[in-house]
This record gives structure tokens, C-alpha cells and sequence, in this order.
């Protein structure tokens, strides 16, 4: 087969490229420590979240405390609402402490996602989302559904509100390890 | 002899095919500046919120799969009979030509009836707000799924016969290399045919008997991914398409030849292997699956890098070719030397150059990591909006100006609209795509009638949202302009009668490196469609026994009508 020669460097050059980027996803996996999303929340039966009759966090969803340094916040996705999250319900959670998102779906597929973050997820019945983060900045954040999910989609919206860790009170359930 | 006077059966069913497509794209396009307007908060008169959704059903399904499956089912047809000089079997061409229609206008129907109120048919409502991408649980009418699925059942129609045309001159040209139009016909076709079956399985098996309610419920998650096994090779069904044109025909009209014809069909085979393993990047941010999955899929993706990029090099070298032989000389002012009056040469490069940026934003939605960012958010229809809404659609409209003509054997009327379409098309895709992209840094969603919330506010890192609105309204309406301006060159150029003679013929130049110097091996459709076969095995094996394991249909959901 013929290549001719410019053709050969340009295909070097391309497949240089290639591995490169393969690279620095590597490196951002297991050097800067970026974690998928995968399956490690397990599987629920989104009727019994409808219903609030898991036994899980789900039931009553909301930020529950694991010891100083790790919050769980459980988040029901449903149309067309965060609980909690949207409206006059946000999520309060610590800065500079870790805290682990659990999403799921009552209903449809949603998104959840944390504007000026990388906190981006589908919400999939039947599937737990998990994602942990640390905020280093207190603020408000905005929190977006970003899959179409029916004819109020545009309208499901909520926010996440960090609170500086020493002025932060944790008012919800008691410790559950 | 012009093609519609040597082939005139096929000819026939070329411009039929054409008619739906140009049907087709002025609907979706008219959906498109509605969409346009009504998301950026310019004009919000023409539907309700509620009924945004329908509107962006019927622009996504009109435009990515209707207008695109028919106006390639047409090119296909062409360049198969041109390349093979024989009309195609008619029977099975004109057959599969009728279950696709049949099967658009059902989906078609079923979308249109959430704008005209939802009346019930069949005992449901008739609605298929579902999007292009119809996620369970929510739930469209049953006709929404059996078009569709007609539709694509017509197009392996449509598929047979390229190949029996193939086996009829391989039985009379034992000896011969395919010619290369055929070849890259074929080597498509058969990625269409393996990547189709994930969408069949899922239509099929699940949806259509779900929403008759002959199952409760269905597993969102394993619909979803056998959408997404289909859902990114459809985007390689579009762009080959647009490659056989930027291989074939754009050399010539810069009055050249292709640079390497081995090259070009090896570029062909990369995509009929690497096409279809790579869908779980879309689902990158999933629950559900596990990350060594998606690592696979990435580096499939990265891969698949490769044939694009050795694309951009041949098509460059074979238009500066043409170049060349013009008189042109010097490392860049040869561009000025190209025919920018002719619109299709002018339609494919501008194309081809939105292409590249569109290549670009692509390798950031491949990157698994820096995907976050931008996942679901208004980069990625601005991203695809260069790859489907210009690689491939403005090539198909710049071509048209080029085909048509010899498939009506009428002279192109109109000429300087269709000389001015093309930049009106890359002006109005410029800014709409690049106000979409920097949206999507400022994590504005994607697919929603209103990007705007009670809770909280976008910030932006460059410019102002409302400035990004503006652009994203004033860029849907110049594309909106531009598709009018196409169609009516085609109306104008369809109604006239024939007169005169044609300047402009299917004949094909020779390339410089012809396929004497490929290796018989990449004529192995056997060979390739194994390894292609095994790869996905590899790369969609595990994760699919995994969804399976519990039952098919669990954990699963009742549907969600609309």
C-alpha cells in the first residue's frame, strides 16, 4: 500500500495527539483524582421512592449528618421539583467539608446538576446517582434539571446554599452510622 | 449523457427520496427558528412552554432523522448507480422508499398531534413529546414507535439494494477493485446495519409493546442504552455520507482529483470498527455503570479521532490539488485561486471548515473528566449543530445544487441566491453554534423552553447571557433564512423545463493514487464486519449481562404519558 510521506507524519501526528488525550484523561482519573459517576449507589425501585417506602434516606430526603467531616444529602428528583432543593427548600450543606450527593428519580429521568461545578449527573430511575465534593467557597449555587423530564422541565430548578463550616448548624436527623 | 437520461429509473427515485427530505428540512427548519425565538425570550407567541417540547420533537426527529435518512437513501442511490453504471433493482429500492415514508409521516402524525391538542386515537392521546432521543419513562403514542421503527426498517431496505447491485456487477467484474463510491456506500451501510440494532431491540422489544400496554414496565436505564448504542453511529451515518462527497465530488469542482483513494477506503473500514463501541460516552455521567466501561468507550472514542483527522489532511491535499493544476501557487494564497463562485464547491468547504470546530468541541465531550462541564448543558447542541446541522446538512444542500441538476436535467435557476446561501448558512451557524458553546461553560441546560430559574442566576465568564441570547435568536434566523433560500433555488430549479445543456456531469476523475496501490484485505466486508462485531462485544458485553442479570424489565418504571 502506498502512503505517501506527508501523509505518514500527519498520521503520526494525529495518533500522538490520540494517545495524549487518552493521557490526560488517565491522569485526571488517577493523578488529580476525578471520580465517574458509576454504579456504586445501587439499584432502587423508583415506585417505592414514589411512594417514600424504601427504607433508605430516600423516605424522608434531606442533608443527614455521618460524623464531622462527611455529610449524605438524599435528593428525590421528581417532576418538576428537587426535595430538597427547589423553591423555598434548598440544600444547606458545610464548606470545606465532604459531602456526598445521593440522587434518584421518583418518576422520569432528570439531571442534577451544580452550576459553576463539576457536580453533573443523570438521574435514572431506578438507579442511585452518588457524587462527593468539597466546597471551598460558602455561597449560593444554582441547581439545574438538565434532561428534559416533561411539560414543566423548564420550570425545575433549585439551589444549594454552603455555609461557612463554623457557622453552619446541622438541624436535620440524628447520626445514623 | 446527463444521469437522469442514462439511469432514469433511478433518477426517479432519487428525486422522490429528495422531495421528503426537502419536505422534511423546511418543517424542521420552521420548528427551528420557533425554538430560536422562543428559548432566548425574543418572541414566545407561536406555542406555549408546553408545547415547546413538541416543536423540539418535530425539529429533532424531522431534521436528524427524516431528512437526513432520505437525502442519503437518495445520495446512496446515485453514487451507487454512477459508480457501478446500473440502475439500482428497483423493486426493493421503490419498497423500502415506501416503508420509510410510510413510517415518517406515522411519526410525523403522532408528533404534530401534541401542537393540534392531543386528540385520542387508538385509546391515547396522540401525542409524542418524547424529543428526539424518546427516554422511558416518558411515554409517546404507540404510532410515534412503529414509525420510527418503520423507518428504519425501510432504510436496510434501502441498504439491500446498493448490495444486490453490488453482487450483480461483482458476478459480470469478478476481477475488479469496487469502485470507490460503492465501496464507501457499502462499508456505511453495514455500520448502519450493526448500529441499528440496539435502537430495533429497543423499539421493538420494549417500547411499542409497552406503550400498547402489553408490559407494565420497562428498565430506563438498559432503553436508554441501547438508544445510545444507535445514538452515536447515527452521527457517522450522517458524516460518511458527507466524506463520499468531500472524497468524491469537491475534488473535482476545485478541478482537481482525490489525493488517495487507499487512504480514503481505509478511512471507511476505521469507521465501520470504531463507530459503534464507542455509545457509553454519551453516557458518561450515568449512574449505573461502571467507570471501566466508560474508560473503554473513551479510548474508543479517542480512536475514532483518527479517520476524521486523516480525513481533513486528504480532502485539503486533494482541493489544493485542484488548486494547483489551476495555476495557483504559494503555501496559503493558493485558497484564493478555488472556484468561491460555485456553490457547491463553496457550500462543502464552508462546511467542511465549521467541520473542524465542531471536530474540536467534540474531543472536549469525549474527554471523560472535563465531560461534567459541559454534560447536558447548551454546548452540546452547539456543538452538534457544526457537525449534523453543517457537515452534513449544508453539504447535502451545496451537493444539491450540483445533483439536481442532472437528476431533473434542468439547469440550476437562481444561481446567485445559491451562490450567497452557503455564507448565510455559516454566518447564522457561527454565531448561533458559538454563543451555544459559551452558554454551555456558563451551565445553561440544554432542551428547555425556558433557560431561566426563581432560585438563582447564570453567571457568565465571557460577555453577557443576554448578549449570548441575541446572538443564539439572530443566528437562528439567518439559518432559517438560509434553508429558505435553498429550498426555494430547488423549487425554482424543480418547476422549470428542461433546456439547454447541463454544465455539470457525474463523471468522476481518477485519483492520483489509485486503488491499485490498497491491499485486496480492505475489500474483506467478512473480515471487517467481524472485528467490527467483536469489539462491541467487548466494549457493550458485560455492562448489557449486567442490566440483564435482574430481568430485562427491572428496576423498572411504569410510563409517563406526556
Amino acid at each position: 500500500m502506498q502512503v505517501h510521506s506527508f501523509e505518514k507524519v500527519w498520521l503520526g501526528a494525529a495518533l500522538l495527539l490520540i494517545v495524549g488525550f487518552i493521557a490526560t484523561v488517565t491522569y485526571g482519573t488517577a493523578g488529580a483524582g476525578v471520580k465517574m459517576v458509576d454504579d456504586s449507589g445501587g439499584e432502587i425501585d423508583p415506585e417505592a421512592v414514589k411512594s417514600g417506602d424504601t427504607g433508605t434516606g430516600f423516605d424522608d430526603p434531606g442533608v443527614v449528618r455521618q460524623n464531622d467531616s462527611h455529610y449524605v444529602v438524599y435528593v428525590v428528583a421528581q417532576q418538576f421539583q428537587f426535595v430538597p432543593g427547589s423553591g423555598d427548600n434548598p440544600i444547606r450543606i458545610p464548606a470545606d467539608t465532604r459531602v456526598t450527593f445521593r440522587v434518584t428519580s421518583a418518576d422520569v429521568m432528570h439531571g442534577f446538576s451544580i452550576t459553576e461545578t463539576n457536580i453533573n449527573t443523570m438521574v435514572i430511575p431506578g438507579q442511585v446517582a452518588d457524587i462527593t465534593a468539597k466546597f471551598d467557597e460558602p455561597g449560593t449555587y444554582g441547581l439545574v434539571c438538565h434532561e428534559y423530564c416533561g411539560a414543566g422541565h423548564h420550570a425545575m430548578g433549585g439551589s444549594v446554599e454552603v455555609v461557612p463550616k463554623s457557622e453552619y448548624e446541622y438541624n436535620g436527623t440524628e447520626v445514623q452510622n | 449523457m446527463v444521469f437522469v437520461d442514462s439511469y432514469p429509473k433511478t433518477s426517479k427515485l432519487v428525486r422522490r427520496q429528495f422531495i421528503v427530505a426537502f419536505v422534511a428540512l423546511g418543517i424542521g427548519a420552521l420548528f427551528g427558528i420557533v425554538q430560536a425565538l422562543h428559548r432566548t425570550g425574543v418572541f414566545r407567541g407561536f406555542v406555549s412552554s408546553a408545547d415547546y417540547y413538541t416543536i423540539l420533537t418535530g425539529h429533532g426527529v424531522l431534521l436528524a432523522l427524516v431528512f437526513t435518512t432520505f437525502f442519503i437513501a437518495g445520495l446512496f442511490g446515485w453514487a451507487v448507480t454512477n459508480s457501478l453504471e446500473r440502475e439500482l433493482p428497483q423493486a426493493v429500492a421503490w419498497w423500502s422508499f415506501r416503508l420509510m415514508l410510510f413510517g415518517s409521516v406515522l411519526a410525523t402524525v403522532a408528533i404534530l398531534g401534541g401542537v393540534l391538542g392531543a386528540p385520542t386515537v387508538l385509546g391515547q392521546d396522540l401525542s409524542a413529546d418524547v424529543l428526539f432521543t424518546f427516554y422511558a419513562p416518558l411515554q409517546a403514542h404507540p404510532l410515534f414507535y412503529v414509525g420510527a421503527a418503520l423507518l428504519i426498517v425501510g432504510s436496510w431496505g434501502a441498504g439491500l439494494a446498493y448490495f444486490k447491485s453490488l453482487w450483480e456487477w461483482r458476478a459480470e467484474n469478478p476481477d475488479e477493485r469496487i469502485p470507490l463510491q460503492t465501496f464507501m456506500v457499502v462499508t456505511t451501510m453495514l455500520m448502519w446495519y450493526i448500529s441499528t440494532i440496539g435502537v430495533a431491540v429497543e423499539v421493538v422489544v420494549f417500547l411499542i409493546p409497552w406503550s400498547l400496554g402489553l408490559i407494565d414496565q420497562v428498565d430506563p436505564l438498559l432503553t436508554r442504552t441501547l438508544f445510545w448504542y444507535f445514538g452515536h453511529p447515527v452521527v457517522y451515518f450522517w458524516l460518511m455520507p458527507a466524506y463520499l462527497v468531500w472524497y468524491t465530488i469537491l475534488p473535482k469542482l476545485a478541478g482537481g482529483r482525490l489525493f488517495s483513494d487507499p487512504l480514503a477506503r481505509v478511512v471507511f473500514v476505521l469507521f465501520l470498527l470504531l463507530s459503534t463501541p464507542v455509545g457509553f460516552h454519551h453516557q458518561y455521567v450515568d449512574p449505573g455503570i461502571p467507570a471501566g466501561f466508560k474508560t473503554i468507550a473513551m479510548t474508543n472514542t479517542m480512536f475514532l479521532l483518527l479517520p476524521s483527522l486523516l480525513t481533513a489532511f486528504t480532502v485539503v491535499a486533494s482541493v489544493e490539488h485542484g488548486a494547483r493544476q489551476h495555476g495557483a501557487t504559494g503555501y496559503v494564497s493558493w485558497l484564493r485561486e478555488l472556484p468561491w463562485d460555485k456553490p457547491a464547491f463553496t457550500g462543502c468547504m464552508l462546511a467542511g471548515l465549521m467541520f473542524a470546530a465542531g471536530g474540536f468541541s467534540g474531543m472536549i465531550n469525549a474527554g471523560m473528566n472535563i465531560n461534567y462541564l459541559i454534560h447536558n448543558t447548551l454546548w452540546v447542541p452547539g456543538h452538534f449543530h457544526l457537525t449534523v446541522g453543517t457537515a452534513f446538512a449544508l453539504t447535502a444542500m451545496a451537493i444539491s445544487y450540483w445533483l439536481v441538476p442532472q437528476l431533473t436535467g434542468k439547469r440550476l435557476r437562481r444561481r446567485s441566491v445559491a451562490v450567497a446561501q452557503p455564507y448565510v448558512w455559516f454566518i447564522g451557524m457561527a454565531l448561533m453554534s458559538n454563543a451555544m458553546h459559551r452558554a454551555g461553560l456558563a451551565g445553561i441546560p440544554r432542551r428547555t423552553a425556558e433557560p431561566t430559574y426563581d432560585e438563582f442566576a447564570f453567571q457568565s465568564a465571557t460577555g453577557s447571557v443576554g448578549e449570548m441570547r441575541l446572538q443564539i435568536a439572530i443566528g437562528g434566523t439567518l439559518l432559517f433564512v438560509g434553508a429558505a433560500m435553498f429550498l426555494f433555488v430547488m423549487a425554482e430549479t424543480w418547476l422549470a423545463h428542461r433546456g439547454g445543456t447541463l454544465s455539470v456531469n457525474s463523471a468522476i476523475p481518477e485519483p492520483l493514487s489509485g486503488p491499485e496501490h490498497s491491499p485486496r484485505l480492505l475489500d474483506n466486508y467478512k473480515l471487517w464486519t467481524a472485528i467490527a462485531l467483536a469489539l462491541i462485544v467487548i466494549a457493550y458485553g458485560p455492562p448489557l449481562v449486567s442490566m440483564v442479570a435482574d430481568g430485562i424489565t427491572t428496576p423498572g418504571s411504569p410510563p409517563f404519558p406526556v
